[in-house]
């Protein structure tokens, strides 16, 4: 049995990471030819990403884009998080159905509506509209973690914070907030990746006016091969590997997960 | 500080922003894009406000009827292929070292937020002609030369498993961990072989589990827009490319916005089938 399931690990694993060890390969190759076993060996691509002036823009845009969206998804979850939980108000559940709607419903949906509302509001381009748009289209992600986060508090501790004379404001400044702390930076972390790697919303709010890496490789896909984009996707794929290796070292990813805390 | 329903208008105070938010950039977007799907159509990629059902007429034509069928097609046989694969392997993985697991989890979530545009990079350099996977079958003799392997089919159905497996092992998790593991150890000391007790106790016991997991699946695969586009031939188009295709490229709006309503009138339709389906499970 033991040797079976390894088998199968290993068959799985090297499906997920077929793709991956190629895309790698030919990200070293020392001419611009797309050849695996990687012929020669150079890592001028990467470096390409950041000595590339159009590279260069592409990765601070969605470095940009990636940061403040993430940070507008949370300042959205976190109150309403909050508010979900320590008041009771049943009909507010709406809005966390609203907050998971985008992610639910296939994305193309989300990026049309925003399409067309920014078409018709006149601001259609503007770089800003993307942060709004990956802000909602990702408030699920910290909405998540963080009403876990919340549920996972000792309400006798609160309590007795409110009993010494504490009102709401210090309560959660000094109860609750060091409390959901993990939930808040891992709520982060999620939305800064998956806003780092999106491609739909961002190409029809601003795929005109600003290109994001993701846009940038699809945009250079069509004119022909660089291993740039090999380059680009190993360094996605490293930085997401470090967020989720952090948030796991530092909080408890099983957990995030969906499995109870105290398995195993 | 118990839990109590909000008395003055101060105790609203944080809902206000997030409510404003959500209210203006979600729902006013959603209800513009039903809007424009009545609206008529001009010349040069224009519209004006109007009340015709004009463009879901379209939906009436045989391209269109085609490019839904194998839409739902493509979604089902991703589904499939994902929660069969998806099972055993999450059931195992649930049963794995606590650190087996988090090493796999942080492989499943980086490659599940890999961009789409990537994927499709991916796998159309290990199904190319010259550095792609035929070159190693080549070497190991079972082909005479190499070849291009899309686009194709198969090269479609591949890469939307590939993307949609991490999303389904991480569906599915959360409920192989609490299933309770008394169950396969009773039906083990009664003789049962690991693959029998998986077969007669696992499955049977998450029969909801994966009615809504196959659903949830099905929806992530329908919302598929670039692989279908980089990987397939036009006529491996899904509804997601044809709605971009139609938005950004024909700049026909109108028709564009009344294909993405039709398509959250199915989401919508089989989340709840899939809410339901989860329901049942939590009252047994």
């Amino acid at each position: 049995m033991t040797a079976l399931r390894r088998l199968f690990f290993f068959v799985v694993g090297l499906f997920l990471a077929l793709p991956l060890i190629v895309v790698a390969g030919v990200s070293i190759n020392a001419r611009q030819t797309l050849a695996f076993p990687p012929q020669g060996f150079s890592l001028s691509w990467y470096g390409q990403i950041f000595t590339n002036a159009e590279w260069r823009n592409a990765l601070i845009a969605s470095l940009t884009l990636a940061a403040s969206s993430a940070l507008l998804a949370l300042l959205i979850a976190l109150p309403l998080a909050w508010f979900l939980w320590r008041r009771i108000a049943p009909w507010a559940n709406i809005f966390q159905l609203l907050g998971v709607a985008p992610f639910t419903l296939p994305p193309v949906i989300t990026a049309l509506g925003l399409l067309t509302f920014w078409a018709t509001t006149g601001f259609y381009g503007q770089p800003w509209t993307a942060v709004i748009s990956h802000g909602i289209f990702f408030v699920t992600l910290p909405l998540v973690t963080l009403s876990l986060g919340f549920s996972a508090i000792d309400r006798s501790l609160v309590e007795a914070a409110a009993t010494m004379g504490a009102d709401d404001r210090t309560v959660f400044r000094t109860v609750v907030l060091p409390l959901i702390l993990p939930y808040l930076v891992s709520g982060y972390a999620f939305a800064f990746v998956l806003s780092l790697n999106e491609y739909i919303v961002a190409y029809m709010t601003v795929g005109f006016t600003m290109e994001t890496l993701p846009i940038k490789i699809f945009n250079a896909l069509r004119y022909g091969y660089t291993p740039t984009m090999a380059a680009v996707t190993v360094l996605f794929l490293v930085i997401a590997a470090v967020v989720f290796g952090l948030v796991a070292r530092f909080g408890d990813l099983p957990k995030l997960l969906g499995a109870m805390s105290d398995e195993r | 500080m118990r839990r109590e329903p909000p008395q003055r208008l101060a105790d609203y105070g944080p809902l206000f922003f997030p409510a404003g938010m959500l209210t203006v950039f979600f729902v006013v977007p959603f209800a513009t894009m039903i809007a424009v799907s009545f609206f008529q159509r001009e010349q040069g990629g224009f519209y004006t406000a109007a009340f015709v059902f004009d463009n879901y007429a379209r939906f009436l034509s045989l391209f269109f009827g085609k490019v839904l069928g194998f839409s739902l097609f493509l979604a089902v046989a991703v589904a499939v292929a994902c929660v069969v694969i998806g099972i055993p392997f999450t059931y195992l993985l649930s049963r794995s070292p606590r650190k087996i697991q988090i090493v796999w989890l942080v492989a499943l979530l980086s490659i599940l937020s890999l961009s789409e545009v990537m994927i499709g990079f991916a796998w159309s350099t290990l199904f190319s002609r010259t550095a792609g996977i035929t070159n190693l079958f080549v070497w190991l003799g079972l082909m005479v030369q190499p070849q291009a392997l899309t686009p194709s089919f198969g090269a479609v159905m591949t890469a939307m498993t590939y993307q949609a497996f991490p999303y389904t092992v991480l569906v599915l998790y959360p409920a192989l961990v609490r299933l309770d593991p008394t169950l396969t150890e009773a039906a083990r000391t009664l003789g049962a072989s690991p693959v029998k007790a998986f077969f007669t106790v696992v499955v049977p016991a998450l029969r909801n589990t994966i009615l809504a997991t196959l659903i949830m699946v099905f929806i992530f695969a329908l919302g598929s827009y670039l692989l279908p586009q980089l990987l397939g031939r036009p006529q491996h188009w899904t509804l997601s490319v044809l709605i971009t295709d139609q938005a950004i490229y024909q700049s026909n709006m109108p028709f564009a916005a009344a294909m993405a309503v039709f398509l959250v009138l199915v989401s919508l339709a089989l989340v709840g089938l899939a809410l339901y389906a989860g329901q049942q499970r939590q009252a047994k």
